[in-house]
Formats: structure tokens, C-alpha cells, sequence
């Protein structure tokens, strides 16, 4: 089904970049363009006294895609979830262009221009594709209840946008086909990348993408890599777990390696993944 | 058997619907059976009944119906009111059971407590005798195939129809209809994917308590207004929202119909102490031939 999809990918190139920079359209980010997109400084959470993520510190500045790589339970995921907000850490900082959102919630993140993705992507599965796009747009009239009855007209507008903007992205995605479907019926391939509209959705400054390509096969991963460096292209700046050293050569050019919730090593990727330590670490020994 | 137990049933199933909106909306979003739902009936009767007999104008029945211009607007405000009612009770009450992660059958067993104590509250202020928004006498309209039916009954059921069709447009063509069905699916994956789940939350106490109260002053406009009119439904409620499936509005009206109608015919052929019993048999062969309920989808 993808790949009679896939054959429409050139008549859809023309929408794609921009379906992506309107999301980038109004960086919020821009007015402290000094402030690191996202700045986690010596980050620590312990569950049950095992400190999952320890003194950890990252910079992620505005534009770039940085690759986070490590073995199984490494505390990648952990770190994902103390920045989104879905965990609170016990010590340490996270701030977003400037701002410190340590203690804000999920929803107050996605405000201010975050959102992720999951590695086992979970979409509403009783809703169709569209309306799993159209779930948090955020800052919608129409999320007021009153307002439905009483501002009809702006709701109605605004509706008429977030439907015109996820039908772009459903596009980009090659999921236009399936935006009636309920979205249980979806491959997991098909998932991870309407995970990636939905994020896409809140018109975030930094994405964060856990193990995108997990699961997808292999005709997919290529359609998959091409979307998240356009992605990266059109300014969103982009944080990758990613367990496909192919994925991650090709998109970043820099990595950061975490091991036992620590940073264990962090530079450019083709030096990082000849680093002895790395290899021991993540590869098990293997050669590269 | 008369044909006149069709209009009584869907009369009757009309007012169960709407405080079965209610049910299946908390049920879905917050996974527990509120118990004190019922109240919410009778607050929001003796909401309007205060405003009406305060202001003591607009009581000249207005055309046909034994009522006068002010109980409309009294129930618009009541439906308000007891939409804040359920707000608060859920901030007092629920919400910390919630953050606490209580287990469901805590919160089932306060919504118990919360039940008596807002009934209790009623028949302190008001007494527990009944009354009454009006008593006018009604003349039927005859539909033929002797099919009776007043206007007050006539506008219930048009009002039901308006209600229902507005929730059902908020639930699937609106923002905050679809973040309502998103944390009813997933509330963890809701949250995270930036809805504001404290505001969804809100919003169905909102409705529930207004749709509800809705209920209850129709309730008081055919039969009486009473501290146990909610409580007595309490269980009609629930077998409404059983029946049409949890989370659907459709199906609590339909539940509603159905419960009411084989409440009416129960009445008419087998005797009014087998009313109950009837809605009930109905209930169990749904469930034992359908157990996600009418419109409900099956839990995988």
C-alpha cells in the first residue's frame, strides 16, 4: 500500500517544503538567537536508587540535528522524557531557547515548541489519521467550550486552517490516502510517520524523534530519512535517538553517545563511532 | 395494551438519555461510575425551581404549555449551575483522589458518599416534600392511533433531540470534542501530545452536571420535584449508558429510549412493580449478547 503511495512522491515534492517551513515560519526561538534551542545541564533522575540519567548535560543549538546514540537502557529514552516534561528530573536544568521549563508540564512544553515523538508510536486508533493530526494543534478557539457556540465563525476558520495544514503534512507524509482510515489499521512504518505529522502539527522549533526508524522496514527507512533531514531543512532544530548507525550517518553530523545514563563520548559521527570506548559501549565489540 | 405507553417510553427514555450523556462521558474520560451523577438531576431541578420561585415572575403559562416564560431561562441558568456543581465536586473530591492515583472502586465509593451528602444538603434547604414547577392541567394532542401527547411532553422531546445533536456535533467536529475522545482513549498519550487534560476534564464535569440538570427540570415538569428524583434514576442511568455503550452519545440516548420504553410497556403489560425488572432483562441480554453495549466499540 506505501509503495503506490510512494509513486506519488513527486507530484507531492512540490508541497513538502512548504508544508514543513510553515512550521518554521515564526521561530519563536529567534529573539534569544544567543540561547541554545535546548540546553540540559547536569541532568540526574534515580528510580528507586538506580540513577537512570546521571549529571547529564547537552546543547542542542538552533538548526542543528544531533544524534543521541547508546546501548539499551542507556537512559536515552529517560533523557527524552525529563526534556518533553513527562518527567520531572531530581537535579539539573532543562531550558528551551533560553527559557527554563524544568517545571512545567508536557502540554506547557509543546507551547513553547517541543514536541517528540515515541519509540513505539501510539496513535488514538478509534480516530481517523486526520483527526489524530488534528488532536493538539494547540491554541485553538474551538478548545474553548463556550466559544463553539459563540465565536462559531473563528472556530469554523481556524478548523478550516488546522484541516488545510494537516492534509498538507498527510501529503508530505504520504499519508494523504489513509486520512479517512481509523488509524488502527496502520503499519508500523505508517504510525512513526504520523507520529512524526502529529509533531509536526504544533509547529515546534525542536523535535524530538525517539528511534524513528525502529521497526520500519527497509524501503520505508530511506522515505523516512529523506522527511526528517527536509525536516531539518526547513529550521526545525531536531534531537534523534536512534539505534540505525545508517540513519545516523546520514543525518548528523554530530552524535553524542550516553552509556549507564552518562555521557560517555561526543563529536562528529564518522570520528564517534571509531571511538574505541563507543565501541565497546554500544557495538558490544563488534567492528562498526 | 395501549399505544400510549410509546409516547410515556420515550418521554421517560428522553430525560434517562440525558443524564446517560452524562454517565458515559465521565465513565470514558475519568474510568470510574459516578455514583453521585444522579444528584446533579435533582440539584439541578431545585436549581430552577429556587430561580423560579425567587423571582416569582414569568409565571403565566405561556400557550399551550403549563409553564411560563421564566422556567426556560431558569433551566438555562440551572444547567449552568449544576455544570459548576460538578466542577466542584470533582475539585473537592476527585481531583485529589486522582493526583493521589486512588484505585477506581475509592472513587466509586466516594462518588457513594458524595450522593447522600448533596442529597442531604437538598432535603435540609428544601425538605423532602415533593413539589412542583407548575399545576396547570394539560390538554393532549391527539396523533391518532390513540396517541396522546401534551405539549410540555412534545417540546421534551424536541429539546432532547436539539441537546443530543449539539453534543454530537461538539464530540466529533470541534477541538475540544476531539481532545475529549483523545483522553478517552489514551489519556497518557493525550497528555503528552499537548492536550490540556485538566481542561478536558472540566469540560465533561461541565457537561455532564448541565445535560443533566436539563434532565431533571424536564423530570420536575412531568412528575415531581423531589430530593430522591435523581437517586431513583441512578440506576436507569447506568443501565442507559451500559446499553449504548460506554463513551457514546448516541448510545446513552438510545439506551435511554430503550430503558424508558421497556419501562412503559413493562408498566402497562405486566404491572408498574415489574418497571424495574423489565429495563434490567433488557440490560443483562445486552450484555450477555453485546457487552461493549449498542454503539461501543470492543476493547481489544
Amino acid at each position: 500500500m506505501f509503495r503506490g503511495a510512494h509513486g506519488g512522491c513527486k507530484a507531492a515534492a512540490r508541497c513538502d517544503a512548504a508544508a514543513v517551513s510553515a512550521a518554521a515560519k515564526e521561530p519563536k526561538a529567534r529573539a534569544e538567537a544567543s540561547a541554545p534551542a535546548l540546553d540540559v545541564r547536569d541532568v540526574s533522575i534515580a528510580f528507586g536508587g538506580m540513577k537512570a540519567v546521571d549529571a547529564m548535560s547537552l546543547v542542542v543549538e538552533a538548526g542543528e540535528l544531533l544524534g543521541l546514540i547508546g546501548p539499551n537502557g542507556a537512559g536515552k529514552s529517560t533523557l527524552f522524557n525529563l526534556v518533553a516534561g513527562v518527567l520531572r528530573p531530581d537535579a539539573g536544568t532543562v531550558r528551551l531557547a533560553g527559557h527554563d521549563v524544568g517545571r512545567e508540564d508536557a502540554s506547557r512544553r509543546i507551547g513553547r515548541g517541543l514536541a517528540r515523538t515515541f519509540q513505539i508510536p501510539r496513535p488514538f486508533g478509534g480516530m481517523s489519521v486526520l483527526e489524530n493530526m488534528l488532536v493538539a494543534p494547540g491554541g485553538q478557539v474551538g478548545e474553548g467550550l463556550l466559544a463553539n457556540f459563540l465565536r462559531s465563525r473563528e472556530v469554523a476558520r481556524q478548523e478550516r486552517q488546522a484541516v488545510e495544514r494537516a492534509r498538507e503534512l498527510l501529503e508530505f507524509l504520504q499519508l494523504s490516502k489513509l486520512a479517512g482510515e481509523d488509524a488502527r489499521i496502520l503499519s508500523g512504518g505508517q504510525r512513526k510517520l504520523l507520529e512524526l505529522g502529529r509533531a509536526l502539527m504544533s509547529e515546534p522549533q525542536v523535535l524530538l524523534l525517539d528511534e524513528p526508524a525502529a521497526g520500519v522496514n527497509p524501503a520505508l527507512l530511506d522515505f523516512i530519512i529523506e522527511r526528517i533531514a527536509e525536516i531539518n531543512r526547513s529550521g526545525i532544530t531536531v534531537l534523534l535517538i536512534e539505534h540505525n548507525m545508517e540513519m545516523v550517518a546520514r543525518l548528523c553530523p554530530r552524535v553524542m553517545v550516553m552509556a549507564a545514563g552518562r555521557r560517555l563520548a561526543e563529536g562528529r559521527t564518522e570520528e564517534i563511532t571509531r571511538d574505541p570506548r563507543v565501541v565497546e559501549a554500544y557495538l558490544g565489540g563488534a567492528p562498526a | 395494551m395501549s399505544p400510549q405507553a410509546i409516547v410515556d417510553g420515550l418521554v421517560a427514555g428522553s430525560m434517562i438519555g440525558l443524564g446517560a450523556i452524562g454517565v458515559t462521558l465521565t465513565y470514558s474520560i475519568l474510568r470510574f461510575a459516578n455514583f453521585a451523577h444522579g444528584e446533579f438531576i435533582a440539584w439541578g431541578a431545585y436549581f430552577a425551581l429556587a430561580l423560579v420561585s425567587v423571582l416569582g415572575i414569568g409565571m403565566e403559562p405561556l400557550g399551550p404549555f403549563s409553564f411560563g416564560w421564566l422556567l426556560p431561562l431558569a433551566a438555562i441558568v440551572a444547567a449552568v449551575l449544576a455544570g459548576g456543581l460538578a466542577i466542584l465536586l470533582d475539585r473537592l473530591l476527585f481531583s485529589s483522589f486522582r493526583a493521589r492515583g486512588s484505585a477506581t472502586i475509592i472513587m466509586v465509593i466516594a462518588s457513594f458518599g458524595a450522593s447522600m451528602a448533596l442529597r442531604a444538603l437538598l432535603e435540609f434547604v428544601f425538605t423532602s416534600k415533593p413539589v412542583y414547577f407548575t399545576r396547570e392541567l394539560q390538554i393532549a394532542v391527539r396523533f391518532g392511533g390513540g396517541l396522546r401527547a401534551t405539549p410540555d411532553q412534545i417540546l421534551m422531546l424536541a429539546t432532547t433531540v436539539v441537546l443530543v445533536v449539539a453534543i454530537h456535533l461538539l464530540l466529533t467536529r470541534t477541538a475540544i470534542g476531539r481532545q475529549m475522545r483523545a483522553v478517552s482513549e489514551n489519556p497518557v498519550l493525550a497528555r503528552v501530545a499537548g492536550v490540556d487534560v485538566g481542561k478536558v476534564v472540566r469540560t465533561v464535569w461541565f457537561l455532564g452536571g448541565a445535560l443533566a440538570a436539563a434532565a431533571g427540570v424536564m423530570a420536575g415538569l412531568l412528575v415531581q420535584i423531589r430530593p430522591y428524583m435523581g437517586f431513583d434514576l441512578l440506576l436507569p442511568l447506568f443501565a442507559a449508558a451500559i446499553l449504548g455503550g460506554i463513551g457514546s452519545v448516541p448510545g446513552a440516548i438510545l439506551g435511554g429510549i430503550v430503558v424508558g420504553l421497556c419501562e412503559a410497556l413493562a408498566v402497562q403489560t405486566i404491572g408498574a412493580e415489574w418497571r424495574a425488572a423489565a429495563a434490567f432483562a433488557v440490560l443483562t441480554a445486552v450484555l450477555v449478547l453485546r457487552p461493549q453495549g449498542l454503539f461501543g466499540k470492543a476493547r481489544r
